[in-house]
């Protein structure tokens, strides 16, 4: 007790505590961040062995890149997005009610968990180079589609704009709907048993008890899943730069935001990939925010609230 | 009471579903596998839904591949996905414990920067960061590609979060009157404590590492630096059409395979831990 009277100041441990932390960040993140924004005003490229610049040219990158193909490649990003987000979205949400409601009694729920998350956790580069091999016109897949009469002529998957982008469109949705049935499913299991109890008392058939009880109550946990898939989606890069080998084939119709960036990037283009940083940046620092207004206000899963309940509590 | 016959045929509705579904999952992987057990002639000839005798060949055949040192990549990609797991759990957890268990004045500015740039894209950085680790000497090195998880907000916020549910102050109290010093207190009371966190989010990391393609390809240039998904991404820019596909199928086979093996051992772990976590990556 005496000890703790005296109150030994403790408060220069957090500052060393959380020193590593903030000192990579600033090296690693700020520093950069910085000197990123800061070419953005410059011309500063590589034209063969040449260095040109750096110099001063004020907006004019942010200009050029308006008037350049970025537009079009904002809504390839936002196509390909939304190939792989609806039927990931609506596949989870039947999944995840499924799962817990206890009157439908699925078999191997285990089993149907850990596959289905399994695409996840694929190297999304590796599997772009499988749906390569595999969708090409001499490919498994137009091998069996052919023997099985479906089609005469090989399929050029690739060499379709909707068919590349289906694809690119299915990959996502491959990797990401297991992911999201268990959030979902998390979500859904933290809502009180007693609503559902009262509402089979009420008569509530299983769509009425789904739209009307269980979609409401989700709907933070809907919105959160919403903005971190937009997030992920702005950074979709992995999948069509091998598929497409860099190039966003056919005719840059599947060429995404950050490879376009990358592009710059490999090319030495600072000037530019300063100025579409700082345009991806002002994009995703709005989506932070609402990720931020979510964490701070929502109760995303059950154990967090509870935490953060107590604490209140303590300080009074 | 319900009546019996919407509950069946829903059940078997969603029965076949998940089937379905998990045959789409798992279909991909098993073509790989069998495309990869076969030889380049035999593929030529057409497709088999029977894996054949020669994965070994190839293997061996992927194994002495000058061009592609796939198992060097392999070696690389390990030591980058274990370092970078290990160091950014490790000073995760002190960052968490450090602004859990203190109080300093700025410590609530600290965890509110920290929140703001949970879900932040390291891609609008990647310019600057190229050109900062080229000026350190740094570039075509595995450095860059382990020391910056250092900071990591989304596996800190779960360290925390961690931390609020299962650390009582009053045991970080009793260390401090047995005269345990604060570091000692960290490494040899806080850090078990949260090993079943510590154990998680390693796993998302090193999955994280061994997957991520973007920074990697930026920094690396030398073949023997080169980390998994880089081969894979110079062999589709190679001139594909030449190679014997039974070495390509091995290839992605063999970039996939350490991961779905962790996978399998410890399912029930990642699984649970998905939700926990709350962030995606």
């Amino acid at each position: 007790m005496n000890a703790k009277r005296k109150k030994i100041d403790y408060s220069k441990w957090g500052y060393i505590f959380i020193l590593p932390f903030f000192l990579s960040f600033f090296i690693f993140s700020f520093i950069p961040m910085i000197d990123t924004v800061r070419y953005s005003f410059f011309e500063y490229y590589r034209s063969g062995l040449k260095e040109i610049g750096p110099n001063f040219v004020g907006m004019a990158n942010y200009v050029k890149l308006l008037k350049s193909d970025m537009i079009k490649y904002g809504v390839n990003t936002l196509i390909l997005w939304v190939i792989g987000f609806i039927p990931q979205i609506v596949i989870a949400l039947m999944l995840a009610e499924w799962f817990v409601d206890a009157r439908l009694k699925i078999h191997g729920t285990q089993f149907f968990k850990v596959v289905i998350y399994l695409p996840n956790l694929i190297m999304a580069s590796a599997f772009a180079m499988l749906f390569f091999t595999m969708f090409s016109t001499n490919g498994p897949i137009n091998a069996i589609l052919m023997s099985l009469g479906w089609t005469k002529e090989p399929i050029d998957f690739l060499g379709s704009v909707w068919g590349t982008r289906s694809l690119v469109g299915f990959m996502n949705f491959l990797m990401w709907f297991g992911n999201t049935t268990i959030m979902l499913m998390a979500a859904i299991m933290g809502i009180s048993p007693d609503i559902f109890e009262a509402s089979e008392l009420d008569g509530c058939n299983s769509f009425q008890r789904f739209f009307s009880i269980t979609l409401p109550l989700i709907r933070p946990i809907l919105a959160y899943t919403l903005i971190t898939s937009v997030i992920g989606g702005l950074q979709m890069f992995d999948v069509p730069q091998i598929l497409t080998n860099a190039q966003g084939t056919p005719n840059r119709t599947s060429m995404t935001l950050i490879m376009f960036l990358n592009s710059h990037l490999k090319s030495k283009n600072y000037g530019m990939a300063g100025a579409l940083s700082v345009y991806l940046f002002i994009v995703s620092g709005i989506l932070c925010f609402f990720v931020y207004r979510m964490t701070n206000n929502q109760d995303l899963d059950g154990s967090k609230a509870a935490a953060k309940k107590a604490k209140k509590e303590k300080r009074g | 009471m319900k009546s019996k016959g919407p509950n069946v045929f829903r059940s078997v509705f969603a029965h076949v579903t998940l089937i379905i579904l998990s045959f789409m999952c798992l279909f991909f992987f098993y073509i790989l596998f069998v495309n990869a057990s076969r030889s380049h002639a035999d593929l030529q000839k057409g497709f088999s839904a029977l894996p054949g005798a020669f994965l070994w060949k190839n293997l061996s055949n992927v194994a002495n591949d000058g061009s592609f040192p796939m198992f060097r990549g392999i070696l690389n990609s390990l030591i980058v996905s274990g370092s970078s797991a290990a160091i950014c759990t490790y000073f995760s957890a002190l960052t968490a414990y450090g602004l859990y268990a203190y109080n300093f004045k700025l410590k609530k500015v600290a965890f509110t920067f920290i929140m703001a740039i949970l879900v932040m894209p390291t891609q609008v950085t990647a310019m600057g960061f190229l050109r900062l680790i080229t000026n350190m000497g740094m570039y075509d090195s595995l450095l860059p590609l382990i020391i910056p998880s250092i900071a990591s907000p989304s596996v800190f916020y779960f360290m925390y979060s961690y931390l609020e549910s299962s650390l009582p102050m009053s045991l970080v109290e009793a260390a401090r009157i047995d005269g345990s010093g604060e570091f000692r207190t960290f490494n040899s009371i806080i850090l078990p404590i949260t090993k079943p966190a510590i154990a998680v989010q390693a796993i998302f990391t090193f999955v994280g590492s061994w997957n991520n393609y973007f920074v990697p390809a930026l920094v690396i240039q030398s073949k023997t630096r080169m980390t998994v998904p880089i081969l894979i991404a110079t062999l589709r820019g190679a001139d594909y059409m030449n190679f014997d596909m039974g070495k390509i199928y091995t290839m992605i086979l063999v970039a996939i395979v350490p991961i779905i093996l962790v996978y399998l051992l410890l399912s029930k772990y990642i699984i649970a831990g998905v939700t926990l976590g709350g962030v995606k990556e």
